[in-house]
C-alpha cells in the first residue's frame, strides 16, 4: 500500500507538471538565452539552463508531456487492438482465427519495439507519430496475450456458462461479462505498459529516432547534452532523474495496484 | 519429445519466412529511390538507370525479395549501396562488437542477479531483501543510455580508468577490446540484472513453498541444503528462460549503447545505413536480429520442453 502511494504521488507530481506546462512554464522553453548560457541550478533557474541558456525545468516540464502523451497513446494503441483481438481469439480457442492471432502476436514479438521503429523511421523518417505508432506496436501482442489467456480461463465460469444458457452470444458474453472480469488485471499491465513507453519514448528520441527539436523531450535532453557533462552535470542528471522518477512511480504504482487488485495476493497477505 | 522439437522447428521455419515478409515489404514502401538518394539531384538518367540495374532494383518485388532471401540462405547478402563491399563481411566485421558486448552484458547480469535473487529470497522480510528489492526497483526504472552517460562521467571523464568511446580492435589482444566494452556491458546488463535478480527471487520463493521442499527438509536436510539440492535447480527454470530471452533484448538493446559509446558495432551500422539510405544494409541487419530473437526463442522453448515434461505434453 505504501509503494501505490508512494508511487501514485510521483506519477501525479510529473502529470501535474505536463498539465502544467500546457499553460504556464517558468520560461518559454524555444527561447534562446545565449547569455545566461549553462548556468548551474540557482534561484532564477531552479534546474540551471543548458548551452543555449533554456531553462531546463520549463523543458523538463514540457518533456513530461512529450513522454506522457506517446506512452499513453501507445498503451491506448495496445488496449484498443489488443484486447478486442485477445476476446475474439478466446471465444474461438484453437481455431484458425485464434492460431492466426496468437502466431502473428509470437511475430510481433519477434521484433524489439527499437527494431520496429528503425524500420519504421527507416521508410517514413523519425517524428514522435513514428515513435508513437512503434511503440504501440510492440503493446498490442502485450495485451492481446494477456486478455486471451484471462477471458480464457472464464470462459470455463459458470456465471459465462449462465450467460450463454441466457442466449447472450460471444460478443456481447464478452463485453459484458469478460471484459469487466478482466479490467483490473488491465489497469495493472497498462500501467506497466506505461512505464515501458516512457522508457521507450526516451530512448528513441535520444538517439534521434523520436520527439524532434525543437519541441524538448527527456531522451534529446540528455544527447544534447552529453558531451557536455562534464563542465555541467545538472544537464544530464534532472532529465535522468526525471525518466527515473517517473518510471519508478508507475511501477509502483502498478505493483501496489496489483496487490490492492489481486484477491489472490490480499488474501495471501492477510 | 522429438515431435514437439519437429513442431516447433516447422513453426520457427514460418516465423523466418513471415519476418523476412515483413521486413522486405516495410522496407519496399520506402519513398524515394534509392538510386537517386545516392547519386544525388544531379545525376545523369542514365547513369541512373545503371545504377539501378547493377542494384537490381529495375525487377519485380516478388524477383528481389527471393534472391535476397535465398542469398541469405547461402550467407550472400548482397553489395551493400554505399560501401560498395559484400554485406556479409560488414556485417562479420560488426558482428566481432555486437555480440561478444551482448555476451558480456549477460554473463554480467546473470553474475550479478543469481547471487542476489537467492540472498534476497532466502533472507525473505530482511533488512538485505528489503535493500535488494528496492534497488532492482530503481534498476529496472534507469534508461541504461543515461546510465552509460553516468559511467562515462566517472569512470571515464573524471576517474580516467576506461575510455569514453570507441573501439580499439581485438587485434591488438583481447585486453583492451575487453576494456572498451566494460562500460557498455555494465550500462546494458544493469536493468538487465534488476529485472533478472527479481525473477530468481520470485522463483526461489515460489520452490520454497513447494511440497518437495517440505519433505526435503523432513529427511533431514538443513535449510541451506534442501535450497541448494532441490530448491535452485527448480527455481532456474524460469530464470534459465528469462536469461535467453534477454539475451536477444541484449543484442536489440545495444543500438542504443553503441551509439553513447561510438563501439562500430551493428547498432551504429544500421544508423549509418538509414542515414545513407543503403536499404539493403538496413533489411539484412534488421533480419539478422529478428533471426536471432526467434532462434533464441525457439532453443529456450525446447530447453524448457526438455526439463518440463508437461510442456511437451500440451503441446
Amino acid at each position: 500500500m505504501r509503494g501505490l502511494l508512494v508511487g501514485g504521488a510521483l506519477a501525479i507530481v510529473f502529470l501535474a507538471a505536463a498539465l502544467l506546462s500546457l499553460i504556464w512554464t517558468p520560461y518559454d522553453v524555444e527561447a534562446l538565452d545565449i547569455a545566461a548560457k549553462m548556468q548551474p541550478p540557482g534561484g532564477a533557474h531552479w534546474f540551471g539552463t543548458d548551452h543555449f541558456g533554456r531553462d531546463i525545468l520549463s523543458m523538463i516540464m514540457v518533456g513530461a508531456r512529450v513522454s506522457i502523451a506517446v506512452a499513453l497513446v501507445a498503451v491506448g494503441i495496445g488496449i484498443g487492438l489488443g484486447v478486442p483481438l485477445g476476446l475474439a481469439a478466446a471465444t474461438r480457442k484453437g481455431s484458425a482465427f485464434d492460431e492466426i492471432i496468437m502466431r502473428s502476436n509470437d511475430l510481433i514479438f519477434a521484433f524489439p519495439s527499437l527494431l520496429i521503429a528503425v524500420m519504421i523511421t527507416a521508410v517514413f523518417g523519425p517524428s514522435a507519430l513514428n515513435a508513437i505508432i512503434a511503440i504501440g506496436i510492440f503493446n498490442i501482442p502485450v495485451f492481446a496475450r494477456l486478455t486471451r489467456g484471462a477471458a480464457l480461463s472464464l470462459w470455463q465460469r459458470e456465471f459465462i456458462l449462465a450467460a450463454r444458457v441466457a442466449g447472450k452470444g460471444p460478443a456481447r458474453i464478452s463485453v459484458e461479462h469478460i471484459l469487466p472480469n478482466i479490467a483490473n488485471l488491465l489497469i495493472v499491465q497498462g500501467t506497466i505498459q506505461f512505464s515501458l513507453g516512457i522508457l521507450a519514448e526516451a530512448g528513441l528520441s535520444y538517439i534521434g529516432l523520436g520527439v524532434q527539436p525543437p519541441t524538448p523531450s527527456w531522451g534529446r535532453m540528455l544527447a544534447d547534452s552529453q558531451t557536455l557533462a562534464s563542465l555541467a552535470p545538472h544537464l544530464v542528471l534532472f532529465p535522468g532523474f526525471a525518466i527515473i522518477l517517473t518510471v519508478l512511480g508507475l511501477n509502483l504504482m502498478g505493483d501496489g495496484l496489483r496487490d490492492l487488485l489481486d484477491p489472490r495476493i490480499r488474501r495471501a497477505r492477510s | 519429445m522429438l515431435r514437439y522439437a519437429l513442431k516447433r522447428l516447422i513453426s520457427l521455419g514460418l516465423s523466418l519466412v513471415a519476418a523476412s515478409l515483413v521486413i522486405f515489404l516495410s522496407l519496399e514502401i520506402v519513398p524515394g529511390d534509392p538510386a537517386a538518394a545516392m547519386l544525388g539531384i544531379n545525376a545523369e538518367p542514365e547513369t541512373l538507370k545503371a545504377l539501378r540495374i547493377e542494384l537490381g532494383l529495375d525487377k519485380p518485388p516478388l524477383q528481389r525479395y527471393l534472391s535476397w532471401t535465398s542469398g541469405m540462405l547461402t550467407g550472400d547478402f548482397g553489395i551493400s549501396y554505399t560501401y560498395r563491399a559484400p554485406v556479409s563481411q560488414i556485417i562479420l566485421d560488426r558482428i566481432w562488437i555486437s555480440l561478444p558486448l551482448a555476451l558480456l552484458a549477460l554473463l554480467l547480469s546473470t553474475l550479478i542477479a543469481v547471487p542476489a535473487g537467492i540472498w534476497a529470497a532466502t533472507k525473505r522480510g530482511s533488512i538485505a531483501d528489503i535493500a535488494i528489492v528496492g534497488t532492482t526497483q530503481l534498476g529496472v526504472a534507469i534508461p541504461n543510455f543515461w546510465f552509460a552517460v553516468i559511467l562515462v562521467l566517472i569512470f571515464a571523464i573524471n576517474l580516467g580508468w576506461f575510455s569514453a568511446g570507441g573501439f580499439p580492435g581485438w587485434a591488438g589482444g583481447p585486453l583492451p577490446a575487453l576494456k572498451a566494452l566494460t562500460l557498455p556491458a555494465i550500462a546494458l546488463a544493469l536493468p538487465q540484472a534488476a529485472i533478472l535478480t527479481r525473477v530468481m527471487r520470485s522463483a526461489l520463493l515460489d520452490t520454497l513453498g513447494e511440497d518437495f521442499m517440505r519433505t526435503a527438509r523432513a529427511k533431514g536436510l538443513s535449510q541451506r541444503q534442501a535450497i541448494w539440492r532441490h530448491g535452485f535447480r527448480n527455481a532456474l527454470i524460469p530464470v534459465l528462460t528469462i536469461i535467453g530471452l534477454q539475451f536477444s533484448f541484449l543484442l536489440a538493446g545495444a543500438i542504443i549503447i553503441e551509439n553513447v559509446f561510438f563501439l562500430p558495432g551493428l547498432g551504429r551500422l544500421i544508423f549509418q545505413a538509414i542515414a545513407q539510405r543503403d536499404l539493403i544494409v538496413v533489411e539484412s541487419v534488421i533480419m539478422l536480429l529478428v533471426f536471432a530473437v526467434i532462434v533464441i526463442t525457439f532453443l529456450v522453448d525446447l530447453a524448457y520442453a526438455w526439463v518440463d515434461p508437461r510442456l511437451r505434453s500440451r503441446a
